[in-house]
């Protein structure tokens, strides 16, 4: 079952995933000298300011990534990329640590996704994935401005996909939608007859300060608190270029633990005395994928990005990437029959999902040093005292940067949690900072 | 919009990479150009331009052998360092990674190719 001249691809979404499957699938077909017809049906005008135009999210795009694409010839452009990130600040009560690059180079790239917040009506940025669908645009994908409303398959087992109005046939269809809204039926459609994605709610509201107020408190770092409040898994203040992003992460989302957080000194301090300590005028709960998809292709058909698997809170456009990459890869060059997916694309999916395991791990890690204070002072303590040292002795500053930027995969973050000399030098902290918080004896009168 | 910009920025003339070092990144150029030039015996060939998008110093990744050129900026340029790792991680995983370095290297084996019949012919040989 292989793609032959003419063929005809359709991309149930035009985010990320969506528009780079369409994107590789085209430029493949091009150096293969195979001719497709590539549709990405997407309702979301990405010019547009608010929700409407936004697949909301914190915006980083990862260090490896950054790197990945400017060597897949795509060099995200100052116009989209609001702020280069040079460095990561840790926030514990009133104790803060700065993580910087390891190459003093601004190698992330803070951006936001649509339009901008809502009621921003300068434009002075483009989002991301109104880029990365031009891209494919360019490449000779034709974007459809609808919502994909039915689908099924035709009696030669072809699928079809429906926007209300008129019902496409195609060779193969990719599930590209993501978790917003999230719409499973499409998929049990086609065929798919497994779970779904598990979603948390998460939160993200962007507040206006101006280019000056931003660079002057929170430079070009991104801000993370490691402190202890239930149900927040991650919690960051990303700079862009007028507003800074709040976004939280975890199971226990809800308007108390927002509220809770905003009130934390360590976040007020972050900000200039005029915030309120209140939510911008652009705020949203969007659902992000916790579990993934149990089977992500079947025969003409498969599932990429957040519809299917992601990283878990981390570089999920990073995901998008790889899997939109991978099952690209295979239909053009293995072919669309459910035995080509399982083979070529399906291992790449899965490492993600075992990733995960190793993410999990980590997570449930950090929340307990969070929990146990003397080991949350080690862990920051040991961090500080790191970055005068040469980048070869840095073992927690190197967990900590990984860990919060995405930056390797969580298998290497656990694995570099086991070196002995790593919890040699954890204890060590640890130990230190309980016997110089240790209460003195009164003085004998 | 200054802060938007990735990589770091380099000065007119301002050494990226040296002749003779051991290399452990490549680099794409983010904007502006570069220059590779050659030493030797104290005199300086320039060797091409590197123009934006265009990636360099992956010899030394892929022959793993000292660097064969310096590469300055050829007026303000921003430059985007590539991790090794990184991009042989990719590269096991996805070999398709590697295929604009590998157009790109055969674009200059083309070019090469037409100098050196052009100094055969120019010597008479
Ligand atoms: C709070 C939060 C913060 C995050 N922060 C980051 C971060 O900083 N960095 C990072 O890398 N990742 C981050 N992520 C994850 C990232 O947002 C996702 O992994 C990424 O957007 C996945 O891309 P996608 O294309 O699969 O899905 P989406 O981006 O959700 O795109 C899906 C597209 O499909 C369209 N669509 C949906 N249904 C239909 C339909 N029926 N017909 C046609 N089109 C349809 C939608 O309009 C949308 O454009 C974050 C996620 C959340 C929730």
């Amino acid at each position: 079952m292989f793609l032959e001249d003419g063929a005809r691809v359709g991309i149930i979404g035009g985010g990320p995933a969506g528009s780079m499957t369409a994107f590789f699938l085209l430029t493949f077909a091009q150096r293969a000298d195979l001719k497709l017809a590539v549709d990405v049906y997407e309702p979301r005008d990405f010019l547009e300011p608010g929700p409407a135009g936004c697949n909301m999210c914190g915006g980083i795009v990862s260090e490896p990534l950054v790197q990945t694409l400017a060597v897949e010839g795509i060099r995200l452009p100052p116009s989209v990329v609001q702020r280069g990130i040079d460095s990561y600040v840790l926030h514990r009560g009133s104790e803060t640590v700065n993580i910087a690059t390891p190459l003093s180079e601004k190698r992330i790239a803070a951006l936001h996704r649509g339009g901008g917040p809502r009621g921003f009506r300068e434009m002075q940025y483009g989002g991301l994935d109104g880029y990365l669908l031009g891209l494919a645009r360019d490449r000779g994908a034709r974007v459809i401005a609808a919502k994909v409303r039915q689908s099924g398959r035709g009696e030669d087992g072809r699928p079809w996909l429906g926007t209300g109005k008129e019902r496409q046939t195609y060779d193969l269809v990719v599930g590209a939608s993501g978790v917003n809204p999230g719409d499973w039926s499409l998929y049990e459609n086609l065929g798919f007859r497994c779970r779904s994605p598990r979603t948390a709610r998460t939160y993200i509201t962007e507040i206006r300060l101006g280019a000056e107020q931003i660079g002057s408190h929170f430079g070009n770092a991104v801000h993370i608190f490691f402190d202890n409040m239930p149900g927040l898994d991650m919690a960051a203040i990303i700079p862009k270029g007028e507003f800074v992003t709040i976004c939280l992460l975890g199971e226990g989302i809800n308007q108390e633990l927002i509220q809770a957080f905003c009130d934390n000194p360590a976040v007020r301090a972050c900000f200039p005395p005029t915030w309120d300590g209140q939510a911008g005028s652009c705020r949203c709960f969007p659902k992000i994928n916790i579990r993934p998809a149990d089977f992500p292709c079947l025969g003409r058909a498969v599932l990429v990005g957040d519809c299917g698997a992601t990283r878990l809170y981390k570089d999920g456009i990073g995901a998008a990437y790889r899997t939109a990459k991978a099952a690209a890869t295979t239909a053009v060059f293995s072919g669309v029959s459910h035995a080509a997916f399982a083979r070529h694309y399906r291992p790449v999916y899965r490492s993600i999902i075992r990733d995960n395991r190793y993410g999990w791990a980590i997570f449930m890690i950090v929340d307990l040093i969070k929990k146990l204070e003397p080991l949350a002072r080690g862990a920051l303590s040991m961090t500080a005292k790191e970055q005068s040292q040469p980048e070869s002795a840095r073992r927690m500053s190197v967990v900590m940067w990984d860990m919060f930027t995405g930056s390797a995969p969580y298998r290497d973050v656990f694995f570099k949690t086991l070196d002995p000399r790593f919890w040699a030098r954890f204890m060590w902290e640890t130990a230190r900072n309980l016997r110089a918080r240790r209460p003195r004896p009164p003085e004998e009168a | 919009m200054n802060e938007g910009m990735l990589g770091k920025q380099y000065g007119d003339g301002e050494i990226i990479c040296r002749q003779g070092e051991v290399g452990q990144c490549m680099y794409v150029v983010l904007d502006g150009c570069a220059q590779a030039v050659s030493e030797r015996e104290g005199r300086e060939v320039v060797l091409g331009r590197v123009e934006a998008g265009e990636v360099f110093g992956e010899m030394a990744i892929f022959d793993k052998r000292p660097r064969s050129a310096t590469v300055r900026a050829c007026g303000a340029a921003r430059v985007l360092t590539l991790d090794k790792r990184l991009f042989l991680k990719r590269v096991h995983e996805d070999p398709s990674f590697a295929f604009g370095i590998l157009q790109k290297m055969s674009e200059r084996i083309r070019h090469l190719d037409a100098e050196l019949s052009r100094l055969k012919q120019g010597s008479g040989g």
